[in-house]
């Protein structure tokens, strides 16, 4: 599979992350190596083969919807870059 | 007196018992070497207060009643992806720098709960995402190995490079380490708590021990280990006492040669020292079998999926908004682009947007589908290989330690160093690395031997024989 530089800056547009322009050919000849060397999966027949998503054979446990932690905003404020009264702040998204 | 950093943690718990040396002084002699030793790199952050107070308050426990923990009064060095109350944790990224967590993970706080000194914050690969601890945004770490008569700084391996550098170096009794793909050799997955480790890969990652002995593995993986509800995959076992496991007796032990380990390219002292190590186990009464994993080839690529989708997402949480690093924008998508851009380095990046690409719409069922298919059948070769097994023994690494400059470039040379670790990941069981013998250099060479889930007891009674066997006992020059 080949990633060309359309295709990285959309990805990154989804990741949320900004990569400068001159930076996509690049990333995309990077990805693009990446991608053809994991393509070798597709030889693999998984015809019937249940996906697994994590080593735990069993569901995983329920625990009663009750409130168990909480109710200390200072802490959960203690590392934000800018809080104000209390909040997380973040720029204007309402016009 | 002897020097105290040389000493095993099981070696040191008998000193202190018998009143040889204090905690305090322990703590000091570590104290003392680490500001010698500051050109490895090792610890992002040292914490020297702490640990002098944490050792007083061990001598104190222990002349009051002699009701002291599992590891009362050893001094540890924790990887800088455990959260540690009050104390800067950064997973090696810039996007988490000067974080100080209001809580402490599980398995440090069940380390501390035990008695554990802190000495610091050790370094690693920036979100546990390396081979070589190279991608830190706090530089790199330096192996204390080097190669005979000659000066070139060596990679520690990674992610915990700083924790393996540490405990090499005897600037750590032992050290915590994580591993998602090979960094350190692990215990089953669901063993120890992930509760309070920043996440990469969470189906991938675990906790565990890095230390000078299989014994002191045991002593530290009993202390970290545990059921805990916060963490939802955290099994709910009983912790045995791995120590007393370590019987010395492997008669009749089933060990598995996987035949597909034979990888091309494999040097020829690599493939002598597993031999040697086969003869070795056999000698001690062991019984060597050839077995197949015949989706070995197939585990780096499925990795490579898996393990960037789960770090895409849990590595969305880095906005710029609650924690860590913000770089004002405009607009709030402005301000995520710019922080995320800032904060992450390079090979995060890549892999955020390999994670990113196989979790979007239309290449979802051909990439990430297929590579949950493909790993559910790496775990079936090991489950039935160990039909007939009862642990598994290949080489740890395809070479030995190589420089900075060196595997640089293509990404993909990079991750096969994990060749022979990967598939454990994937399949949840427990490994671990034995030094077992130098190579021509002078470099130390380890083998790996891997044991049924939640059967961390025979893989470590056999690790010790392989140990006993081995004899390792060369030191990196000037420690």
């Amino acid at each position: 599979m080949s990633l060309d530089s359309k295709t990285v800056a959309n990805i990154a547009n989804l990741a949320r992350i900004r990569v400068p322009e001159a930076d996509l050919p690049g990333l995309a000849s990077e990805l693009s190596g990446i991608m053809t060397w994991i393509e070798q999966l597709n030889e693999v027949d998984t015809k019937g083969v249940q996906p697994m998503s994590g080593v735990l054979a069993r569901d995983l446990p329920r625990r009663p919807d009750v409130v168990n932690d909480g109710g200390d905003p200072n802490k959960v404020l203690a590392n934000a870059p800018e809080p104000a009264h209390g909040f997380f702040t973040v720029p204007k998204v309402v016009e | 007196m002897t020097d105290l950093t040389h000493l095993t943690i099981a070696d040191a718990l008998d000193g202190l018992a018998a009143k040889k040396f204090s905690a305090r002084e322990l703590t000091d002699a570590h104290l003392r070497k680490m500001a010698t030793l500051k050109k490895l790199n090792a610890y992002i952050t040292e914490t020297p207060e702490r640990a002098l107070a944490q050792a007083e308050a061990s001598d104190k426990r222990r002349a009051a009643d002699g009701k002291v923990g599992a590891l009362d009064g050893i001094p540890l060095g924790i990887k800088d992806l455990f959260c540690t109350e009050g104390v800067q944790t950064t997973a090696g990224s810039h996007i988490l720098e000067g974080f100080k967590p209001t809580y402490e993970s599980t398995v440090t706080k069940n380390l501390f709960d035990a008695g554990a000194v802190m000495l610091g914050k050790l370094n690693l690969d920036e979100f546990a995402m390396g081979s070589s601890n190279k991608t830190s945004y706090y530089g790199n770490v330096i192996n204390p190995w080097k190669r005979q008569g000659d000066t070139t700084d060596l990679v520690p391996g990674g992610s915990s490079g700083g924790s393996s550098a540490a405990v090499a170096a005897r600037i750590a009794m032992a050290a915590t380490g994580t591993d998602t793909g090979g960094s350190i050799r692990q215990p089953t997955y669901g063993r120890c708590s992930r509760w309070g480790i920043v996440a990469f890969a969470s189906s991938l990652d675990q906790a565990g021990p890095i230390a000078r002995s299989v014994e002191d593995c045991a002593i530290m993986l009993g202390a970290m280990a545990g059921h805990d509800p916060k963490d939802s995959t955290s099994a709910e076992m009983p912790v045995p006492d791995f120590r007393k496991g370590l019987t010395g007796n492997i008669k009749g032990l089933r060990v598995g040669i996987p035949k597909e380990y034979r990888v091309d390219g494999m040097s020829q002292e690599i493939s002598d020292l597993w031999a040697k190590g086969a003869e070795w186990l056999k000698s001690q009464g062991a019984e060597i079998k050839e077995i197949s994993l015949p989706h070995t080839k197939y585990a780096l690529p499925t990795y490579y999926i898996i393990a960037p989708a789960e770090a895409s997402s849990n590595l969305a949480r880095y906005d710029g908004v609650r924690f860590g690093l913000r770089v004002p924008g405009k607009s709030l998508d402005e301000t995520y682009e710019l922080t995320r851009a800032a904060g992450f380095g390079k090979e995060v990046k890549r892999r955020i947007l390999i994670g990113t690409y196989v979790l979007s719409a239309g290449y979802y069922d051909a990439y990430y589908l297929q590579a949950q298919k493909v790993r559910a059948l790496i775990l079936k070769d090991f489950t039935d290989a160990f039909k007939d097994v009862d642990v598994i023994l290949t080489p740890s690494t395809p070479s030995a330690a190589f420089g900075f400059n060196e595997n640089e470039g293509d990404p993909v040379q990079m991750y096969l160093q994990d060749v022979f670790t990967v598939t454990v990941n994937l399949a949840g069981l427990p490994g671990i690395s034995v030094p077992a013998g130098l190579d021509a250099k002078g470099l130390p060479l380890g083998l790996q031997m891997i044991g049924r889930a939640f059967d961390e007891e025979t893989l470590l009674r056999s690790a010790q024989v392989l140990e006993r066997v081995a004899n390792f006992t060369a030191l990196p020059a000037g420690v």
